[in-house]
């Protein structure tokens, strides 16, 4: 047996060869020797039209809302879980919002704990979960997927960040306002979203906030409008549909659901704004406030409820379906196998995206929407319950006596499966509107969409770092210090959110400050506690994280072969080098679908081989 | 030795950027799509000011339908070889443009003048959001075809690839936007 190096050094000739003979010729390095994405500083790294930087900028101010967003649930994490204890020493960062009492104990202003609580939900919601995930991994990945040189329209895609990077920065002035940020919860309900004077977070701080989220929105449409279309168009020779990865179809998919629900979100800001601003009363009915009766007659504050939720719930699945997709593609990497139930795969998806539109009901329930209403919904929601099942059964087919490689990006990967049970069965838990009754608006719904959404979409990214960091840096992140990180965040995420559920059924109702004048909820005050130092030790390890992260991209191992999983896909034909263009000269021809693995005595197949004389085709 | 390779590759069946703006053009209907429901579930829920659109609104329906006419028509002039009905159409289709906001405009006094502000009641506040809102979006059909009006007078008249995809995209989303207009007329006129 040949030793590793020279092992791999063939198969990358033969790729390059077949790329050669039978790829397509676009003639793209005949006219752009020059380079004109990459030829000073500020186009290379900062106005830059390629998608790989892209990605990476999206990757990057992800983490950095992350860091933000997770330091703020620490500090309302401290108020829940000690609130006796005295927090003056924040106070050189937190200034005025915290109190400090004449015997020196510093208390959090109880306006700012809202404040935090909302910006918490919001910036991991739309700039890590939704920017942060889709960003960078339909920017990376469908263009080399596909066998493209970059997106549709690389300018739109440069505006995509640059829009999403206004509505960072419009956020994060207004984390400074004196009046304080948003403060109504990131859902928005008027009518504390809708009058300005309704809390002192919902005047300036909501008007910065809505302006953010509008221009996110821009960043979100442009971006899928981009994504759509080059699925739809930039494919390679060969590469039809039923021959993309996992990846692809999950990305092609949020984006479509993006596109339909986002500019709903808008529809309903506008009519806040007008509401707010110029006397309207579509979601204001009937309101006395400060002992002042307000112009307002016969709006409807569900009606603004329901043109949320009509975006929300997709939003929520906008949010999944990338991790799915990411999820899908390691696990069969990395376990060597083909992913079960390829078809199966791509029509669940379609099928989630669907049903996510007629859903969201399930959100008002308790807000008196009419019972006979409700079971519509009850049901649908159960329905969707379905075609998740089958997604994880075929992840557990796929590694099902698979020749697993236990690295940090499969960990996250099988972390993330788990994740999606243990939430998606408390999901229907709530989706009977008869247990909703109890259950909604405490920390049972808090648990369930943490560890659905929050935790396992984040699982998913981490697999998708840990997975892709050599295609986006050239070098491999530390797999020790990975794997350290994955024990962390599993054990840390389910000592976080698991006694939630326990909480909720109690009866503990979620976006409370204080729980002192609830006699019945005072032994919960030692869980309290446990789950906030769950919370502190859980971000501690996100520290590992990071550091690995920023390590690994000056000092990380160096790549030297350029498909280290022996992968099949189309991103790993590519040089190391990660050049402008994707490939030096041809673009490659697809042959085959995307997860030949073991098949025929072989390892893997690349997607560039030719089907045999005596293969068959996998479809 | 036979083996199966991809053989035949037809790339950009239609042109990526104009497949951008049908889903540019799908978003916009969904937006729209909120609003009409908003006013469904709204209007249900009583409190609701009954009043008939203004005459103008038909009116107008005929002016913005004629202006996707004369538009298509100077598209046809365009790829023919007549000039001459290209740009003098072109012009024809702006002038419209503008005489539909104008007359949009008056629709809007006429109803103040019968008593329906912009906050009077939900149901005429919906009548000015949504048809607001469709004129902005006319707004920038309107600067799409001053920027062709520009090539048509400046540029060599010329029928090249390039020339054509921008002019077949200005014309899609004029007449996107003229047939959700028709949309939202036959919506305001059923729901009254
Ligand atoms: C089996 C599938 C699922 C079902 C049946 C389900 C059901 C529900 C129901 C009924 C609620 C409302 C609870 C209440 O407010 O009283 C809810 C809340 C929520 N779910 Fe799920 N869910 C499912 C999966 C998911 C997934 C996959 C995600 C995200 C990826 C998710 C994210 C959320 C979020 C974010 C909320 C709370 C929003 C808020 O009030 O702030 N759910 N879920
Ligand atoms: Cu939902």
């Amino acid at each position: 047996m040949a030793n590793i190096a020279t092992q791999s050094q063939p198969e990358a000739i033969r790729e390059d060869m077949l790329i050669e003979e039978l790829g397509f010729d676009d003639h793209f390095h005949d006219h752009h020797h020059g380079d004109k994405y990459q030829s000073n500083f500020i186009t290379t790294y900062i106005f830059s039209q390629d998608h790989k930087m892209i990605a990476k900028q999206f990757l990057i101010t992800g983490m950095f809302w992350a860091v933000i967003g997770a330091l703020m649930s620490l500090v309302f994490r401290l108020q829940l879980g000690f609130p006796e204890e005295s927090l003056a020493w924040l106070k050189p960062v937190l200034g005025k919002w915290i109190e400090i009492s004449a015997d020196g104990t510093g208390v959090l202003s109880q306006d700012f704990y809202y404040a935090l609580v909302t910006m918490h939900g919001t910036i991991l919601v739309f700039f890590v979960l939704t920017a942060g995930l889709s960003g960078t991994f339909s920017n990376l990945l469908i263009p080399l997927q596909l066998g493209a040189r970059d997106m549709a329209s690389p300018l739109l895609n440069m505006m995509s960040y640059w829009f999403f990077f206004l509505a960072g920065a419009i956020m994060f002035a207004s984390l400074f306002l004196s009046t304080g940020p948003f403060s109504g919860g990131w859902v928005a309900y008027p009518p504390l979203s809708a009058l300005p004077q309704a809390s002192q977070g919902s005047g300036a701080g909501m008007t910065l906030w809505t302006l953010s989220l509008v221009f996110f929105v821009v960043s979100v449409l442009l971006g899928g409008i981009n994504y759509i279309t080059t699925v739809l168009n930039m494919r390679t020779k060969g590469m039809s549909m039923w021959r993309m990865p996992l990846t692809i179809w999950a990305f092609f998919i949020t984006a479509i659901i993006g596109l339909l629900s986002f500019p709903v979100l808008v529809s309903a800001f506008l009519l806040l704004m007008l509401d707010r601003g110029l006397g309207t009363s579509f979601f204001l009915s009937e309101i006395y406030i400060g002992g002042q009766a307000l112009d307002h007659v016969g709006g409807s504050p569900i009606l603004f409820q329901h043109l949320f939720w009509f975006l929300g719930h997709p939003e929520v699945y906008i949010i999944i379906l990338p991790a799915m997709g990411i999820v899908s593609e390691v696990l069969s990497v990395h376990s060597r196998k083909p992913i079960f139930g390829y078809k199966a795969m791509v029509y669940s998806i379609m099928a989630i995206a669907f049903l996510s539109f007629i859903v969201w009901a399930h959100h008002m329930f308790m807000s008196g929407v009419n019972p006979f209403i409700s079971n519509f919904f009850v049901i649908f929601t159960l329905i969707i319950a379905v075609p998740s099942a089958v997604k994880v059964f075929n992840w557990i087919a796929t590694l099902y006596k698979g020749n697993i490689r236990f690295n940090a990006s499969s960990l996250f990967a099988i972390g993330f499966v788990s994740m999606f049970i243990s939430g998606g069965l408390t999901g229907i838990f709530l989706g009977n509107s008869a247990l909703d009754i109890q259950l909604h608006d405490t920390y049972f719904v808090v648990a369930h969409f943490h560890i659905v959404m929050g935790v396992a979409a984040f699982f998913g990214m981490f697999a998708g770092i840990y997975n892709w960091f050599p295609k986006l840096y050239g070098r491999f992140m530390n797999d020790t210090l990975g794997k350290i990180h994955f024990w962390g965040t599993l054990v840390g995420a389910y000592a976080i959110f698991w006694p939630m559920h326990y909480l909720g059924m109690a009866g503990v109702p979620r976006r409370y400050y204080s729980f002192d004048a609830f006699q019945a909820f005072a032994h919960f005050d030692g869980m309290n506690q446990f789950i906030t130092i769950g919370a502190i030790v859980t971000f501690a390890f996100q520290i590992i994280f990071i550091v690995n992260f920023f390590y690994s991209i000056w000092k990380g191992k160096e790549m030297t072969d350029r498909n280290p999983w022996k992968a099949t896909t189309l991103e790993w034909t590519t040089p190391i080098e990660r050049i402008h263009g994707n490939w030096p000269g041809k673009l490659p021809a697809v042959q085959r679908w995307a997860y030949d693995y073991g098949k025929d005595g072989k390892d893997f197949i690349t997607q560039v081989e030719p089907i045999g004389p005596d293969e068959k085709e996998v479809h | 030795m036979e083996i199966a390779v991809a053989k035949e590759y037809r790339r950009n069946k239609i042109h990526p950027k104009k497949f951008a703006l049908y889903v540019a053009c799908a978003s916009i209907v969904m937006m729209f799509a909120a609003f009409t429901s908003a006013y469904i579930v709204r209007q249900s829920a009583g409190n609701w000011l009954e009043f008939r659109m203004p005459t103008l609104f038909y009116v107008n329906t005929l002016v913005i339908l004629l202006s996707s006419v004369t538009l298509h028509a100077s598209y046809w002039g365009f790829k023919k070889g007549n000039p001459l009905l290209y740009k003098g159409l072109l012009v024809v289709t702006l002038l419209l443009g503008f005489a539909f906001l104008a007359l949009q405009y008056e629709a809007w006094q006429s109803l103040v003048a019968i008593g329906i502000e912009l906050t009077t009641n939900p149901s005429g506040s919906f009548v000015y959001v949504i048809s607001g809102l469709h004129a902005a979006h006319i707004l920038g059909g309107i600067g799409a075809l001053i920027i062709a009006l520009i090539h048509a007078f400046v540029l060599k008249y010329q029928v090249t690839e390039g020339r054509k995809l921008r002019f077949e995209m200005t014309l899609t989303y004029w007449h996107f936007v003229d047939l959700l207009w028709i949309y939202l007329l036959l919506f305001f006129t059923l729901q009254s």
